[in-house]
């Protein structure tokens, strides 16, 4: 069979952060933030440690298809250490990219972020792919 | 008679390639395809017949009138009940079982009453019910299921009390597949002075209903599960209750004197169709149900009942791979791929041209109590052969081998 195709949503790196996920606990006293895919059923729990404008930590848990769970396990890594307008700006980014719109590589090293660009060849993946996001987004908002 | 493949040149949608593979279509159960047989019968009727309906004193208006009532006593037939008044056009099975709900569920349930459900409902014959109970400080209780999903008599007896007024269930389980008691359920519900609300949309399909055989209170189902239309569907009520309930939607086809303060309704079905009603929909739903019967009930059930254990042989055959429910179940199949997640399951079946279901199913309540967050589901429907099935088995013998030796 041909999985040629497959091949652009199932990147080795993808698989590697679903079967080995970075980041994956929770964070003592942060914010926390539960979201979920109600048309399929994922959940996502994301915990932020912000001080001084700073995401000083990103934690999360959840249950999920590889897609869901991989993207939140690279978003997590993305976004430790930047400050709270940089994730926005990554988020804008990632929805873009995701969206097969044109998107800003040159600000920052989006490292294996960009292995999820392959998402936009199949469209009923892309909320899967941006819901880590999305709780990244209300997690900022609720978090300053 | 067994179903021949020929069937399937009634289908022109089937006939197609999806990712450069034959479409292989296993989920009826979510929507079935329409056969040339309904699209031809709401082309004609727009083509020839169309206007409004119960207004118009021009000959048009009769024709349509005829086709709309006529639809409603195809209708009538087809589930046997007594009256066409008995019959409600709707928009589907989950407004039909909202209508209930916010008519006689609020009319009838008050503070400490009981409203009945179980764990394998469909949202809509759950959340509408939730509602009711939220509002009217009611208690929802859920019937257990056995350890195969199953629901028994012991079971809803063990939640049905003399506070029960509703018992509302599913005929057949989305999910699971399972079949429900409930003309014996309905003999109970009654024994309270209850009522009983069936979901029939994964019944209505596959199996021949009558609703005086069930003796249940309402039962409502889908035209578009039924080689049907979107955006049509049925509210079966007993005569007397519905007569006896308040109107839902108010305005015009619904009324009956109409003052400057206060309205009176028409009965039903009339009192529950406000507005111009679905009258293409009600002509491709009758087109439909002439179709099932033409072929026979029976037949299609058999049919599909064959190719799921034909399915659920092979799949067993497959390592890690989980079926949920039990042996005794219409045909579908819910299942799992080891630790592979549904919806990854259902890409890379897609990718070979099948089309499969992921996801919760609309039963999150169900999801919880089999301990998994997602599953797969294949449903069968007459047009579906033998050769699909091979499909079937071959893509997750290919899925389980692509995510174990991919990366």
């Amino acid at each position: 069979m041909d999985f040629n195709n497959l091949d652009l949503l199932y990147r080795q790196v993808i698989m590697d952060h679903y079967k080995n996920p970075r980041n994956r606990g929770a964070i003592e006293g942060g914010v926390t933030i539960d979201m979920n895919n109600p048309t399929c059923g994922d959940t996502i729990r994301l915990q932020l440690a912000i001080e001084d404008d700073i995401v000083k930590d990103a934690k999360f848990d959840g249950e999920g298809c590889s897609i869901s769970m991989a993207s939140a396990s690279m978003m997590t890594q993305l976004v430790k250490g930047k400050t709270v307008e940089e994730a926005l700006k990554l988020a804008d980014i990632f929805s873009s990219m995701v969206q097969g719109k044109d998107y800003d590589d040159e600000t920052f090293d989006l490292g294996d972020m960009e292995a999820l660009s392959g998402v936009t060849k199949f469209p009923a993946r892309i909320k899967c792919a941006t819901l880590a996001w999305k709780a990244l987004e209300r997690g900022v908002e609720e978090g300053e | 008679m067994k179903i021949d493949a020929s069937i399937r040149d009634q289908f022109p949608i089937l006939d197609q390639t999806v990712n450069d593979r034959k479409l292989v279509y296993l989920d009826s159960a979510a929507s079935s395809q329409k056969p040339l047989v309904v699209i031809e019968a709401i082309e004609n009727y727009y083509k020839t017949t169309h206007s409004n309906v119960h207004r118009g004193v021009h000959t048009l208006g009769t024709r349509a009138t005829d086709a709309y009532e006529g639809a409603r006593e195809n209708v009538r037939r087809f589930i046997n009940a007594q009256h066409q008044e008995e019959i409600v056009f709707t928009r589907g099975t989950t407004t039909a079982i909202n209508i209930v709900a916010q008519s006689y569920g609020m009319e009838h349930v008050g503070e400490g009453d009981e409203i009945v459900v179980t764990y394998l409902e469909h949202h809509a014959n759950l959340i509408p019910w939730q509602q009711v109970a939220k509002r009217k400080k009611a208690k929802l209780k859920y019937v257990e299921l056995t350890p195969d999903g199953r629901v028994t008599m012991e079971a809803v007896r063990a939640q049905v009390t003399d506070r029960t007024k509703v018992v509302a269930m599913a005929h057949v389980s989305n999910v699971l597949g399972t079949i429900n008691p409930v003309a014996d359920v309905a003999t109970l519900v009654h024994s309270v002075g209850a009522v009983l609300v069936v979901d029939a949309a994964q019944s209505a399909p596959h199996q021949k209903i009558d609703v005086q055989a069930i003796d249940c209170d309402f039962l409502a189902f889908s035209a578009h599960k039924m080689c049907g239309p979107t955006g049509i569907g049925v509210l079966y009520g007993k005569k007397a209750l519905l007569n006896a309930m308040e109107p839902v939607e108010f305005g015009g086809e619904m009324i009956d004197y109409v003052g400057l303060e206060d309205s009176t309704f028409k009965p039903s079905p009339y009192r529950f169709e406000a507005g111009t009603p679905i009258i293409a929909g009600a002509v491709g739903l009758s087109a439909a149900i002439d179709f099932l019967e033409s072929i026979g009930l029976e037949n299609i059930e058999a049919h599909e009942r064959a190719l799921a254990r034909y399915a659920m042989d092979q799949m067993r055959d497959i390592e890690g791979l989980t079926i949920y429910g039990p042996e005794e179940r219409v045909g579908l199949v819910t299942f799992n791929l080891g630790d592979v997640h549904a919806h990854d399951v259902a890409t890379v079946l897609d990718m070979q041209g099948i089309a499969v279901r992921a996801g919760h199913h609309c039963a999150q309540p169900l999801m919880r109590w089999l301990g998994a967050s997602s599953t797969a589901r294949a449903s069968f429907y007459l047009y579906n052969t033998t050769e699909e099935v091979d499909a079937l088995v071959t893509g997750l013998r290919q899925t389980k081998e692509y995510f174990s030796h991919g990366f």
